[in-house]
């Protein structure tokens, strides 16, 4: 029989203190006061005194409120029957479906054992050129997208969700705002893929504690789903705002911050959601992706920084573009030697002749003189960025790479691109100049 | 009998226990949890507690709940058949605990290092009535491809006498080989297997000597530039996406020793299974066998357990120690030490000890020197010689150096290879930093030319910086023939295409010979009548030197390649006329 407490001593931040006896490490507790009832977890004992953590937040709590342990640690159901639903962080329903409570698992479950991963070979079709062409996704690939605050993430994340070809979505929302919350839902309804999607989101108003469930109990679905044998993509929305969340925690239970008020074990607490990313050995397989913010730009703020050891790759987000220099599919080596032959070659030829194109333009900024090879590279710059980089170009990857050599041929002699002559013989359009509209 | 305890706080991985009979400082115990047992180790005694790190997940641990304490610090199985194995920072073997739990690690899961039921073909080396000491060996069984020693057990005090050896055969690890009495009249008796405390270095040895013999790496930045020496350490920083993973796994397949010692600590597990799956597959040039036969992963990745992060590198360097203890060359590589360092930051936070910079503890530096300390190259009582040379990588925070897990290594360390991002940016791999790094350990090649073009690179560097200001137009030839001398010495020697099979492995007789050419080309004056010329020399110059890069250095087309970049270089105007 589970005792109840109505004795809380101390309250502070979302933590409480109380005495009480045979309580476990991490076991939820029901805290009922006034304002209502809302789990919590034990994360510290120390003698018969119990720190718990409140999900719903420690306002309005009072100091005999009545706590009730649950001998369990959070769970959460797991069946068919989440597909198309909408949940809390808590786990609690945002949609108006019914309650689910059958077949309950644990979250932030055991690592996988290395030796039973194995190496990554599918790729992700995405319709998006600076994707699949120049860094191409992987099937168990975990991969942040670093934006800066107001840049497209969310959207790009939703058309990566609707094209890439997986069986179930996942979507877990930290600190979303309500609005980008109806867009992901909307988007995901109009386009049919409600149906195969979970989501599992906090949004900028809940408390800030349930936005530190949203990785494990999303990451603990995919997990299961992907044993099942499915293909799993899990979309994370904002990694900022949980490491944010850990933060806010860890100062209240007065640990000592590292680097900019963040815990000293941020990489650890990344690396044990990214880490869910796998391809199994005889099942299914779960891919990540993460919007990340980066506060003021910067890369080298801790929450990207850590990331970016932990991830493999990262996509850089600027100006409403995925931008070509620093962004990195670690991965797409894996993938891209098996897609067609001039696949590797347009990747970096394009890129090479890009990064040369940015050298003219900041010529051009100096006020240096233009060469006509300059002025060659002026009007490849201006082609890429329109017809390659432009997030709303929307074409299968062998359609990117025939647009690839209609560009070059439109711009350059096959002689100046530096491309091999036997992929020239095979590839180089023959009538040149012809203009493709994707 | 050992002491028992009772939890008395649990605080992320970190127990308080109440402890009855004496614990020692690092012993071992178990905190249960119904019927498993969670390892952990004694971190601090504070009068009638001691803290605990827990090597595993705490979830559902509780006050009251029992501790047992083992006598024993944390310690390793040491004996024949861990070569071509793949352990967690506890030493389990993974591919073995796979086969009993399946997808996940299940903390509580203990499996013993070496298999009891395989054999060894054991031969006796020494005979009744020999005098033996710690770290003798008393005989050999095969495995893989040399002789593995089977020796008097480290910890065994002074000079014995052997009792009884057993006959040339088969034994299994836990059958005795030996008995062994010790000058007090203490009877031993020997296995093959022998336990060992990782946190205390193995020292059989009589002498530690200096490193001055090059580990050749067939990396030619390293070997040519920034060499390493056999039993000599050095630390490979940068920023992720540098490239610091795929430089170490570089290195363990090309490196000249005998054994590599792989401690993946923290990091991604994907890059771990590509050693697992990858190296079984390919062949060791040296011996002609698999590689995995000359390897052992030791591998606690990012998201295993914190603690057990700390041990993995103490177990990987303490089974190099004991094959180094056989006379064999060990190369131990630690990727990465900052995640190890974090480890002891998060320890210590839960501790609450008083912190120093950036909240790591102040016992950071003297912890990560004594972790350096334990390579070296030793002579062993038999008068052979035995190396263990540690490269360890640094991922420091925002790639800025000035950190101090950056800062204590480089303290400590024999050869630094800086990573750089604006060099992995423009795609220059390997992007070690030919103006920032340094070694002190000797070259394979003369010492005079790598002086000679490290000047050249400082120069070509300080003109680009200017020409960035001033423009090509405003550049004196003479500085832009510099500059692209520079470029040159980058993009034919300093750069390595690692998945070309010729360019990928450059053996140190190669480096020697090509780097020679490649002297006496950067000491040849170069005029030209204008900067296009001299571009177009340049371009002809380097596209040879890199076709010659691919050839194989006994092929015909190698020397009849060398004869035409030196006719080009002895005439520039026929390429530029």
């Amino acid at each position: 029989m589970r005792r109840v407490y109505h004795r809380i001593e101390n309250i502070s931040g979302n933590v409480i203190n109380l005495r009480a006896e045979d309580v476990t490490y991490r076991e939820l507790a029901e805290v009922t006061s006034r304002r209502g009832m809302s789990l919590a977890q034990v994360i510290r004992l120390k003698g018969d005194e119990v720190s718990l953590q409140v999900f719903a937040g420690s306002r309005g709590v009072a100091t005999d409120a009545q706590v009730r342990f649950l001998g369990h640690t959070m769970r959460v159901p797991f069946s068919d029957s989440l597909l198309g639903r909408i949940f809390t962080g808590g786990s609690v329903p945002r949609d108006k479906g019914p309650v689910l409570s059958d077949n309950l698992i644990e979250i932030g479950g055991p690592p996988v054992n290395p030796v039973k991963r194995i190496i990554p070979s599918k790729m992700v079709r995405t319709g998006i050129p600076m994707i699949d062409v120049f860094n191409t996704l992987v099937e168990s690939q975990k991969l942040p997208i670093f934006a800066a605050a107001g840049e497209p993430y969310n959207q790009l994340l939703a058309r990566i969700a609707l094209q890439a070809e997986v069986d179930i979505i996942i979507l877990g929302g930290m600190g979303l705002k309500y609005d980008d919350y109806l867009y992901f839902r909307d988007t995901l309804d109009e386009q049919g893929a409600l149906a195969r999607t979970v989501m599992f989101v906090h949004t900028a108003a809940d408390p800030v504690v349930e936005c530190l469930l949203v990785p494990d109990i999303s990451l603990a679905v995919a997990e299961n789903f992907a044993l099942a044998g499915k293909r799993v993509l899990v979309l994370l929305t904002d990694m900022t705002s949980f490491a944010d969340a850990l933060k806010e925690i860890a100062i209240t239970m007065e640990q000592i911050p590292s680097n900019r008020g963040y815990p000293g074990d941020l990489y650890s607490q990344l690396a044990s959601r990214y880490e869910k990313a796998v391809d199994f050995d005889t099942a299914g397989s779960i891919s990540i992706l993460a919007a990340t913010t980066m506060p003021g730009d910067d890369v080298t703020h801790p929450v990207p920084d850590n990331t970016g050891y932990i991830t493999e790759g990262q996509f850089y987000l600027r100006d409403g573009h995925i931008e070509p220099f620093g962004s990195l599919s670690r991965l797409k080596q894996q993938v891209n030697g098996k897609t067609r032959d001039d696949h590797r070659t347009i990747m970096n030829t394009m890129i090479q002749l890009f990064a040369a194109y940015r050298e003219s333009l900041e010529k051009l900024a100096m006020g240096f003189r233009m060469s006509p090879w300059d002025e060659k590279l002026l009007k490849y710059g201006k082609r890429f960025e329109h017809e390659m980089m432009d997030l709303s170009v929307n074409i299968p990857l062998e359609q990117a790479l025939d647009l690839g050599w209609a560009i070059l041929a439109d711009c350059f002699e096959p002689m100046e691109t530096g491309i091999h002559s036997s992929l020239i013989d095979k590839f180089w359009p023959k009538a040149a100049g012809v203009e493709t509209n994707p | 009998m050992s002491a028992t305890g009772k939890i008395q706080g649990v605080n992320g991985n970190m127990l308080t226990v109440e402890f009855d009979d004496a614990v020692g400082q690092n012993e071992v115990g178990y905190a249960w949890i119904g019927d498993v047992g969670l390892m952990c180790e004694v971190v601090r005694v504070r009068g009638k507690y001691v803290d605990m790190q827990v090597f595993e997940d705490t979830t559902g641990l509780q006050v009251g709940g029992k501790v047992e304490f083992s006598g024993n610090l944390l310690d390793v199985e040491l004996g024949p058949g861990l070569l071509g194995q793949v352990f967690d920072g506890l030493r389990n073997p993974l591919h073995r605990v796979a086969e009993k739990c399946g997808f996940f690690l299940k903390r509580g899961t203990y499996v013993e290092a070496l298999p009891r039921d395989s054999e060894w073909a054991f031969t006796p080396v020494v005979k009744k009535g020999d005098e033996v000491s710690a770290g003798i060996a008393l005989g050999t069984v095969p495995e893989g491809i040399f002789a593995h020693k089977i020796m008097v057990p480290f910890g065994i005090k002074g000079p014995c006498s052997v009792e009884e050896i057993a006959e040339a055969g088969k034994y299994t690890v836990e059958k005795k080989i030996a008995q062994l009495k010790d000058e007090r009249g203490v009877v031993h008796e020997v296995t093959m297997v022998q336990n060992w405390p990782v946190k205390i270095p193995i020292s059989c040895h009589k002498e530690r000597l200096k490193p001055t013999e090059p580990l050749v790496t067939k990396v030619r930045i390293i070997d040519t530039f920034f060499p390493v020496a056999r039993g000599g350490t050095y630390c490979i920083p940068g920023p992720f996406g540098a490239g610091k993973t795929v430089l170490q796994q570089i290195t363990s397949r090309h490196a000249d020793v005998d054994v590599v010692v792989v401690a993946a600590c923290g990091e991604r597990a994907g890059e771990v299974v590509e050693t697992i799956r990858e190296f079984p597959e390919l062949v060791d040039p040296r011996t002609g066998r698999s590689l995995m036969e000359r390897t052992v992963i030791i591998c606690n990745t990012s998201s295993m357990p914190v603690a057990a992060r700390e041990a993995s590198v103490y177990t990987a360097v303490t089974l190099a120690e004991y094959y180094r203890q056989m006379g064999l060359s060990v190369l131990l590589l630690a990727d990465s030490t900052s995640r190890w360092a974090q480890a002891l930051r998060e320890a210590s936070g839960r501790l609450e000890e008083i912190p120093g910079e950036e909240a790591f503890p102040a016992y950071l530096e003297s912890v990560v020197a004594s972790f350096y300390e334990r390579g070296g190259v030793l002579t062993l009582p038999d008068g052979s010689t035995g190396s263990i040379t540690i490269g360890g990588t640094v991922s420091p925070a925002g790639g800025n150096f000035d950190e101090p897990v950056t800062q204590s290594t480089l303290k400590v360390v024999g050869a630094f290879h800086g990573l750089s991002r604006s060099r992995s940016d423009a795609r220059r791999y390997p992007a070690i930093d030919p103006l920032e790094s340094w070694s002190r350990y000797p070259s394979v090649v003369d010492s005079n030319d790598v002086a000679m073009a490290r000047e050249i690179l400082k120069k070509g560097n300080d003109v680009a910086q200017m020409m960035k200001v001033v423009g090509e137009e405003g550049t004196p030839i003479e500085d832009f023939v510099t500059y692209m001398k520079a470029e040159y010495v980058d993009s034919t020697y300093l750069q390595q295409d690692a998945y070309d099979k010729v360019d990928g492995a450059s053996p140190a007789e190669r480096q020697k010979h090509v780097f020679g050419a490649l002297a006496r080309i950067l000491a040849t004056p170069l005029t030209f009548e204008n900067k296009e010329d001299g571009r177009r020399f340049f371009h002809r110059l380097t596209h040879l030197t890199k076709d010659w890069n691919r050839l194989e250095m006994d092929s015909a087309d190698f020397g009849k390649l060398q004869g035409e970049i030196e006719d080009i270089v002895s005439n520039p105007t026929s390429v530029s006329g």
